[in-house]
């Protein structure tokens, strides 16, 4: 199968105008931006910026929350999660780069629901991939693309912004 | 013996033992995962799911409120469940061997042991003899260990000083019979500071101390000369009818921390203990309550240090946990 070429500024131009047409749609208070560790969050600043949105973004690290430390343990260095101490009654976009299995989401609201119950959370992703584990998928996207079982889809940067797609022996 | 039985094939922390046979890679990997821990008791909900399901077992066969409240507080944070067995009443007490009571509590299908015993070697012995899953932390044997509480001094002093690296640490107090001072001492070592000095009379220093890589020194204000972090010894008051000391006021005479005897350090130096501390004895009420000392940041910081060695040790045994 041909790799596909993706371009990050086109990607971020059809974030954006989904996740404006959502909070429009689903009438999005205040929204607080949240991104996910490491990927997610480069996405997140700069849809933070093009928003225009003054207050903070939320940095959120799942590693606490993560369904496999039984198999793989514990990593340092985990990042400390930003996030307001409240986040009670909140409308969330929640940004990750690549939604694939849906783990990483299911870890992420976990966390953000022990700070508080959110009133929305809309969930933003650069790109989705098919290969969805669990029943949660994004609300919005840059793209959607089909890959092989084999291959795995991998945000590099923070400078430049670049996306890597390489087979692995074993795809996590 | 402990070099092995604390770490797995692929050299990740299985035990928690002593300091021994760890390197400094590792004891930085315990620091860091600390770090990413210490933030959680700031939350609203001070818990991660991380440890769900697993259950914790404190065996503790000699008394400490703060080290067995300090790991309970660290595996509930880390959603674990906790049984705390009193040992005074439990089934030892009538005659049932230790190895009886773990294999009855592995028929329980308990995830890890933490160990408080006053016989040295207690918790490698249990290390030794328990199932392959189990994880055992040693939370002080005898006059042989306390590992946890002295990796919690280093993510204190690495809190304040950022860098092992040139520092000048003392080490006040009964050395012959504390086995914080011994796994500090080790620990300190392997992160590189540049002296550790251990102060005391002759009767409380070990006879094996030059063996120690330490700097032994006997007069308190000279040791404590220029030195960045003192850390004061509890002087275990049942030791003091065995004609190791003349008494309380001539040790504090000779060796209590005063504020005019910590000028001598450097003026941005940190005072610690690790508790219980004898207002009086070893160290004056306005040292241990001023602005140089970290006593009770050492305790918050316990729980996030136990909190790291809980994981890291189970997080150890992969796809068999």
């Amino acid at each position: 199968m041909p790799t596909p070429t993706l371009n990050i500024a086109d990607l971020l131009d059809n974030l954006e105008a989904d996740i404006r047409q959502q909070i429009a749609e689903r009438k999005l208070d205040k929204p607080l931006l949240i991104g996910i560790h490491s990927g997610g969050a480069w996405i997140a600043r700069l849809i933070h910026q093009r928003l225009g949105i003054a207050e903070p973004l939320g940095l959120i690290d799942i590693t606490f929350y993560r369904d496999d430390f039984s198999q793989i343990g514990i990593h340092p260095n985990v990042k400390a999660s930003q996030l307001p101490p409240h986040l009670e009654g909140r409308d969330i976009i929640l940004i990750d780069d690549v939604f694939y299995t849906g783990r990483t989401i299911r870890a992420a609201l976990n966390e953000i629901f022990d700070y508080g119950r959110p009133n929305q959370v809309l969930l933003a992703v650069l790109i989705e991939r098919n290969g969805r584990q669990i029943p949660l998928q994004p609300d919005c996207c840059g793209t959607r693309i089909e890959l092989p079982e084999g291959q795995r889809i991998k945000l590099t940067g923070p400078e430049p912004l670049g996306i890597d797609i390489r087979t692995l022996a074993c795809a996590a | 013996m402990s070099r092995h039985i604390q770490l797995t094939e692929t050299h990740k922390l299985k035990h928690f033992l002593s300091i021994e046979g760890l390197n400094k890679s590792l004891l930085t990997e315990i620091l860091d995962t600390a770090e990413s821990f210490a933030g959680i008791s700031e939350h609203q909900v001070k818990k991660v799911p991380l440890l769900r399901g697993k259950t914790i077992v404190n065996l503790f066969f000699e008394n400490s409120t703060r080290t067995r409240t300090t790991f309970e507080l660290a595996a509930t944070r880390l959603s674990a469940d906790v049984l705390n067995i009193n040992i005074a009443t439990s089934a030892t007490s009538k005659g049932e061997s230790l190895l009886d009571t773990i294999r009855n509590l592995e028929a329980m299908r308990v995830d890890m042991f933490v160990v408080r015993h006053a016989l040295s070697g207690a918790a490698h012995f249990i290390a030794q003899h328990t199932a392959p899953h189990i994880s055992v932390i040693n939370a002080g044997d005898g006059q042989h260990a306390h590992p946890t509480q002295a990796m919690l001094d280093m993510f204190t002093i690495r809190q304040h000083k950022k860098q092992f690296e040139g520092l000048k640490v003392a080490i006040v107090g009964d050395i012959l019979h504390s086995r914080v001072a011994r796994s500090q001492i080790v620990a300190l070592n392997t992160l590189g500071v540049s002296e550790v000095r251990v102060i005391a009379p002759k009767t409380l220093l070990p006879a094996h101390v030059r063996s120690m890589d330490v700097i032994p020194m006997h007069d308190m204000d000279e040791g404590l000369e220029g030195v960045d972090v003192v850390i004061m010894l509890r002087l275990q008051k049942e030791r003091m009818n065995s004609a190791f000391l003349p008494s309380e006021s001539e040790f504090f005479r000779c060796y209590g921390l005063t504020e005019s005897r910590l000028q001598r350090a450097k003026p941005d130096a940190i005072v610690m203990h690790p508790g219980p501390i004898n207002r009086g004895v070893e160290i004056a009420s306005s040292v241990a309550d001023g602005p140089q000392s970290v006593i009770l940041q050492q305790v918050s910081n316990g729980i996030a240090v136990r909190m790291a060695v809980m994981t890291m040790t189970l997080g150890s045994h992969g796809g068999t946990a």
